[in-house]
């Protein structure tokens, strides 16, 4: 065995590469539960591409058996259900990861210098997984993936001059059609993960490179040696401690993960919608058309702006921005620190406010903007959504002020455990 | 005159004293009951296959589901099915054979455009109905026919008003009215109710805006029955219940064995993860 791998290395860098991603990278020794959904997000990757293979040898990208290979896989294909519900569910699962990584950044300022590439590959691939999230749902052909998949293309064609050209483009018709679907197959099963893929090597080489940071926001890789390991004082080998730690975190996964899959598949409605096991009917829309729960945040974004110069323009450029804006955050923030741990209520105030924003913004977007009556006239679901877009925003246009100006404490030379 | 009416519908659904549920339906906010469904009650599912095959399937296929499926979920026999609940020969228009294995799926004989001369609408296929609707729904649907001669089919439904589908289970049910009673407080339009064991609804008309009568009023409606049916009315509704429990056995046929596999994995799941708790305590007990 080692003879071959000697016979490896000398052709390839295999053991090189090994050590270089993984089996020598050193990690701080302090990382805590936030630190699981990096490795969490990157299994469910990996769930999403097997389950999605399987899919892929029964499903059928046509407009008129779609719907129907769907039921088929369901029904006939040996644990088909499985495989569909594995990924049905993986979908909203790598969303919930995804989100927890982001926020685990907020939190210690895993995106300040020097891991602004970081950063900004971890939020293309956000912006990837939204595609492929967004094409993946036209697939089975139901009323939602239909009328969802109308309602954000003609986002587009709000865009001045090019707008309705561009949506016809993306379309390859004047309606979402068969050749919609079949061009978002190809995009879903092949370009976008292509691209995914691609990103995550790069944002783990980029982190490999610099180094991790840790809830201390210690420098651990530019630590003094400890004379008897030859480490930095407050790292270790992620292997096979932080191997055999995120097992654990990928085994409690698994459990929370496979009690939706078995028992709750559709969440109730919120991973699976009721209206999606209608098929997708061009002549009737239904009366309410909300994307997963996933985009609703940034949905009522969109909603919550008003037309101006009867252009729905504006709205779609808030909702463009409000994704966009992750990309500056590591130059908006002018704090002294990078962790939570030593900032003060500056910087921990706005991000609370800002947590909250986000899932109100979240849970207005999954209803009809008149679900919550009216008040003065105006409708109350609107008038929230506006209030917390304004706040939602105030969180990135006012961090160099309020950052700078937090009563920050030191960070320690060394990780406090 | 223009009269704005903010109305709220309650429609509620009396007889079983279960769980409630809340449903959005066109508008309509209606509290309806759970039916009191059981998936491993094989009689009721058979009995739900022979009512769903000879009132339901002239019109609505369940094109996804497969006869000889039942074989092992229903504990039937091929020669059960084949004898009871295929029509063996049954041609379409267009010369092909309908159903004639025990392997074909459950499709309609009707011809989508017949139906849709006939009704105005094409009849949804009923595969999975009951994961569109939800069960409760289906519940009070099917109980919530009355007589309604303005109607072209001459029927109406309080849960799905001026449907298209005709009263097609009236023999079994028998002739239902309705009766439309005001109330001037909830309490007393809610103790009415209680008392019959029907479909019913609930409304809160408000006066129309500028009116100088501010008097809120609660409308009560109320599936009755009228003309008795083949059925007396509580072997109906338990016949709506095995239609109910059948629709939704053939909306997701795996869900049996789903939940079966899933009570296996979460123990396999659990036990994994006290090994890899130890592993992980063991490697790390030198990290200080």
């Amino acid at each position: 065995m080692s003879k071959l791998l000697t016979w490896i290395d000398d052709r390839f860098p295999l053991t090189k590469m090994w050590e270089e991603q993984w089996g020598k990278y050193v990690a701080p020794k302090n990382f805590n539960f936030w630190y699981y959904f990096g490795s969490l997000a990157a299994f469910v990757l990996v769930i999403q591409i097997v389950s999605g293979i399987f899919l892929t040898m029964n499903y059928k990208p046509d407009a008129t058996k779609a719907f129907e290979s769907v039921e088929y896989i369901m029904r006939d294909v040996p644990w088909g259900w499985l495989i569909r519900y594995i990924h049905s569910t993986g979908a909203s699962a790598f969303f919930i990861v995804v989100y927890l990584h982001m926020f685990r950044g907020l939190l210690y300022g895993s995106y300040r210098k020097p891991r602004e590439l970081i950063w900004i590959f971890g939020v293309m691939i956000y912006l990837a997984l939204m595609g492929e999230a967004f094409m993946g749902y036209l697939l089975p052909w139901g009323q939602m993936s239909y009328w969802g998949a109308q309602v954000i293309i003609n986002l587009f064609s709000a865009i001045p001059f090019i707008g309705p050209d561009l949506a016809v483009w993306i379309r390859g018709d004047y309606v979402i059609s068969d050749v919609t679907l079949n061009r978002f197959f190809a995009f879903h099963v092949i370009a976008l993960p292509l691209v995914l893929i691609g990103l995550v090597a790069a944002h783990l080489m980029a982190l490999h490179e610099v180094g991790s940071n840790n809830p201390d926001g210690v420098d651990v890789k530019h630590q003094p040696k400890d004379p008897r390991t030859g480490l930095p004082l407050d790292g270790i080998y992620s292997h096979p401690y932080y191997s055999i730690k995120d097992i654990v975190g990928v085994v409690f996964f698994l459990f929370l993960f496979s009690i939706v899959v078995f028992f709750l598949p559709e969440m109730g409605g919120y991973f699976l919608e009721a209206n999606n096991f209608v098929p997708a009917d061009s002549l009737k829309t239904p009366a309410h058309i909300a994307p997963v729960w996933y985009f609703t945040p940034y949905y009522s974004i969109l909603r919550a702006v008003p037309p101006m110069f009867d252009s729905q323009f504006p709205g779609v450029a808030a909702m463009g921005v409000s994704v966009m804006i992750f990309f500056v955050m590591p130059w908006l923030d002018r704090g002294a620190v990078k962790s939570i741990r030593y900032r003060g209520w500056w910087f921990k105030g706005p991000l609370a406010l800002f947590v909250v924003t986000f899932l109100i913004l979240g849970w207005l977007g999954t209803m009809p903007t008149d679900a919550l009556g009216k008040v003065g006239g105006m409708e109350l679901a609107t008038l929230l959504a506006r209030i917390f877009t304004v706040l939602y925003f105030l969180f990135f246009v006012l961090m160099p002020w309020y950052t700078k100006r937090d009563k920050t404490k030191p960070e320690p030379d060394r990780t406090t455990g | 005159m223009i009269t704005t009416m903010r109305t709220r519908i309650l429609s509620l659904l009396a007889g079983l004293l279960l769980p409630a549920a809340v449903l959005a339906n066109e508008g309509a906010e209606m509290t309806v009951q759970r039916p009191p469904l059981d998936r491993h009650d094989v009689a009721s599912l058979q009995r739900g296959a022979k009512l769903f095959v000879n009132y339901c399937m002239g019109c609505h296929g369940a094109q996804h589901m497969r006869f000889n499926r039942m074989v092992d979920d229903l504990r039937l026999s091929d020669k059960q099915i084949t004898d009871n609940l295929i029509f063996r020969g049954t041609v379409a228009k267009d010369g092909t054979y309908v159903t004639d294995k025990i392997g074909d799926t459950m499709r309609t004989a009707m011809d989508r455009a017949d139906a849709k001369d006939a009704f105005g609408v094409v009849p949804p296929d009923l595969s999975v109905e009951a994961r569109v609707r939800g069960t409760e729904w289906l519940y009070a649907y099917l109980r919530g026919y009355y007589r309604d001669e303005k109607s072209a089919t001459g029927w109406n439904n309080l849960v799905f008003p001026n449907v298209a589908m005709p009263n097609v289970l009236w023999e079994l049910s028998g002739q239902n009215k309705l009766t439309t009673k005001e109330f001037p407080t909830i309490e007393q339009a809610k103790g009415e109710f209680v008392q019959v064991h029907r479909v019913g609804s609930l409304e809160t008309v408000h006066p129309p805006e500028g009116s100088a009568d501010h008097a809120v009023k609660y409308v009560l409606r109320v599936v009755e029955p009228d003309k008795p049916g083949s059925m007396s009315s509580q072997d109906f509704d338990t016949a709506v219940i095995d239609i109910v429990n059948y629709l939704d056995y053939i909306a997701e046929p795996a869900k049996e064995e789903r939940i079966k596999v899933g009570i296996k994995v979460l123990i396999f799941l659990a036990i994994l993860f006290v090994f890899a708790y130890w592993t992980k305590r063991e490697y790390w007990r030198d990290v200080h």
